[in-house]
């Protein structure tokens, strides 16, 4: 067992090194580079820059250098704690980007809970009360669920929420707490904007986990170990929540690994259509303006998080599951 | 004294031979078409048997002929259009749906109610109005605009269209956009973009994944390690930030034509390796199977092993999971192009046609841009039902 998790974490900096090369083309596969937005968004709005600048940039910020040298400098960077500047907003990138991953970490905890907390109940009910009105409502909401794209939820609830209830429910933050220092008040507002992002991010998850967790508890429930405990008398609720659920939860709690990585891929979307300060958008932005620094920093973090939860996921279930160790 | 039929040498004996056990016992009993010709299900082919098991799920069925319905759409998309889905209009923004009315006074008719313009004094942005008291007739299989069916023949009629093809009135079903462009016309070209991108990109990735797959599987060894770590590291990339780092490294200067095809191929790229793990896993297993062995043995090349004896096994699940994959490239593609970094216009997909409704102000003033989104939805669910029911019918251990 730890031998296992031993080899898989002597792993875990050779799949770092690769996703970061793999990061570092993609970013720089768009020809030109920064100069060249930059040059080009000052030619739009009007004013130009001249040759002896532009040659004064590109070798600041060392963009004249054959790509394995930027690669190695960068990543000597990174390993050093300095995640670089960011060209396009002209600020280091530790700053731009601390605040920003605490709300997106703290978004994808809170969808977290909301996904478990609403998904096991409902695939309880719908595999105890199998083929009631409930459980056939439910399928249609998952069958829903699956179908509908992401953004397309956000933006019908965005609607609702607009039309029915006058509600603009844009940012994580009112006006006046956007720059603000944290508070009591500022945490508040905070929650008080958090739902409806948790709620679109959520109810794709739900979908999905509900319906596992029916079919697993279907097949716990038709043990005959379940029977034994109806004619010792047990109550019906209890036994259902003492013993089958509790089987039927261990494959799951399996894929909480693969969670944090999804919710945070998976609230790009929402990110910039509810236009939250989350890092999202900001990964978009840098892409088109091809602020590869940032651009590469956040894709690295991506791939660290994504890896980090592959880790958790995997030692998860081969903790549970000693089958899977024999490997 | 009479002796059972059986040891009678008189009564010849039955001509068809009884089943084995009783019939009752059998799930495909209730499927067979004709009652009484039992002997059928013994004989029918592989493909029989699953097109009767698939049949027994209506809602599958009933999926099967809405897709097919959306796909006549996506194939002939100017028959079904009632305008030039590029063709923008300054005077007509922003007009709502005009609802299509059937009878007019007791007599079948077609015809929309029109619609008009009053521009609001402080905001100065036009307000539509029905005018009850004025109709626009239409009639079906009119004249209208010019175009081509599948590229090759060039005609005028359309489904829907004006009774009067030389009044310059329009009409719009699906209301118009912030450039007056018709959105019903334009969902119906966006159609077929947003379907033939997710046909072709399942059609790459499957080819790929069988190959690589297949060759995994079959030759074992240091190939199988290379792929099975290639798709291991695919597989751990978390899908959408690659996705936006890929798609956004396409130069903005590229024609439409281009994006198409690079959007098909990285969607393609990320999708391949579920079925190649599914196909070598399989593989794995049938190498070691007699009838292989027996093949290998009577002398039958490496190619006709695979392709004559182990690929059969494989079809069923194959169309499955192709059916099953298609959805999932369209809202890739839809969200991809939402985005700003799939197809750009003056391309016509789903999702470009949802960029327009991607802040609250146009989703305020004009709702019926969601429009597409609830295409989306339907096209996803019927091909997802459908893709279920054919797994349901050609999964022989769910029996």
């Amino acid at each position: 067992m730890s031998q296992y998790i031993i080899k898989r974490l002597l792993l875990l900096p050779l799949l770092l090194v690769i996703f970061s090369i793999f990061a570092f083309v993609i970013i720089q596969a768009p020809p030109g580079d920064f100069v060249t937005t930059y040059i080009a968004d000052l030619a739009a709005s009007g004013s130009s820059i001249d040759q002896a600048q532009i040659d004064a940039l590109r070798d600041r910020y060392g963009l004249d250098q054959p790509m394995y040298v930027q690669y190695y400098k960068w990543m000597s960077r990174i390993v050093t704690g300095d995640l670089g500047f960011s060209l396009d907003w002209q600020k280091p990138i530790k700053e731009l980007i601390g605040e920003r991953i605490m709300l997106t970490i703290m978004l994808g905890l809170f969808t977290f809970a909301f996904t478990w907390a609403l998904a096991v109940p409902i695939g309880i009910i719908s595999a105890v009360k199998q083929y009631s009105f409930l459980d056939y409502s439910f399928t249609v909401f998952n069958y829903f669920g699956v179908a509908t794209p992401t953004f397309m939820t956000a933006l019908i609830l965005m609607w609702i929420a607009f039309s029915k209830f006058g509600v603009s429910v844009t940012g994580l933050f009112s006006p006046e707490y956007i720059d603000a220092p944290w508070s009591i008040e500022r945490v508040q507002d905070l929650l008080r904007h958090m739902w409806l992002p948790m709620v679109i991010l959520g109810l794709d998850g739900t979908a999905r986990l509900a319906r596992i967790m029916r079919a697993n508890l279907l097949d716990e429930l038709n043990k005959p170990y379940v029977e034994m405990a109806r004619a010792k008398g047990m109550s019906e609720w209890r036994l259902v929540l003492k013993y089958p659920v509790r089987l039927a939860i261990n494959p799951l709690v399996s894929t909480i690994g693969w969670y944090l990585p999804l919710i945070f891929s998976g609230s790009v979307i929402v990110a910039t259509v509810l236009n939250l300060p989350t890092i999202g958008p900001m990964l978009l932005r840098s892409l088109i303006s091809q602020d590869m620094f940032l651009a590469g920093s956040i894709v690295m973090i991506y791939l660290f998080l994504a890896v980090i939860g592959t880790l958790i996921s995997d030692i998860l279930l081969a903790w549970l599951d000693p089958r899977i160790r024999m490997d | 004294m009479s002796v059972s039929p059986e040891l009678n040498p008189s009564v010849p004996p039955p001509e068809v031979d009884p089943p084995p056990y009783d019939i009752e016992d059998v799930s495909v009993a209730p499927l067979i078409p004709d009652e009484d010709d039992v002997q059928s299900i013994y004989v029918a082919p592989n493909w029989k048997l699953i097109w009767w098991r698939f049949k027994k799920h209506k809602l599958a069925v009933f999926s099967t002929v809405v897709v097919l319905m959306i796909a006549t759409v996506a194939m002939f998309p100017g028959f079904f259009s009632t305008q030039d889905p590029n063709e923008s209009d300054a005077k007509e923004l922003f007009i709502p749906p005009q609802r299509l009315h059937f009878f007019d006074d007791g007599s079948l008719k077609l015809y929309v109610y029109a619609v008009d313009g009053v521009r609001n004094p402080e905001t100065l942005r036009m307000e539509w109005q029905t005018n009850y008291e004025e109709k626009i007739y239409l009639q079906l299989f009119a004249r209208g605009y010019p175009y081509e069916v599948l590229g090759l023949i060039e005609t005028e009629i359309h489904l829907f269209g004006l009774a009067d093809p030389e009044s310059d009135e329009t009409f719009h079903f699906l209301g118009t956009d912030r450039l007056g462009r018709d959105q019903w016309s334009r969902l119906i070209y966006g159609t077929r973009t947003s379907l033939s991108i997710g046909l072709v990109a399942v059609i790459i990735s499957t080819i790929l994944g069988i190959i690589l797959g297949g060759l995994s599987g079959y030759y074992g060894g240091t190939l199988d390690m290379i792929i099975q770590r290639l798709i291991e590291l695919l597989q751990s990339l978390p899908a959408i930030p690659i996705w936006l780092a890929l798609t956004a490294a396409m130069p903005r200067d590229w024609s439409v034509e281009q994006t198409y095809f690079a959007i098909t191929i990285i969607l393609a790229l990320i999708g391949w390796t579920t079925l190649a793990r599914e196909v070598r896993s399989r593989f794995l297993s049938l190498r070691e199977e007699d009838y292989v062995v027996a093949a290998k043995l009577s002398g039958a090349k490496e190619a006709r092993v695979v392709f004559r004896h182990m690929m059969p096994t494989m079809y069923s699940h194959i169309i499955a999971s192709v059916t099953l994959a298609i959805p999932v490239m369209i809202i890739s593609e839809t969200f991809l192009s939402f985005l700003g970094l799939g197809l750009r216009p003056p391309a016509i997909s789903w999702g470009v046609l949802l960029q327009e409704a991607q802040n609250l102000q146009s989703i305020a003033l004009a709702p019926w841009l969601l429009i597409p989104g609830l295409a989306v939805v339907i096209t996803v669910l019927t091909m997802n039902l459908m893709g279920d029911g054919l797994r349901d019918a050609s999964d022989p251990y769910s029996h």
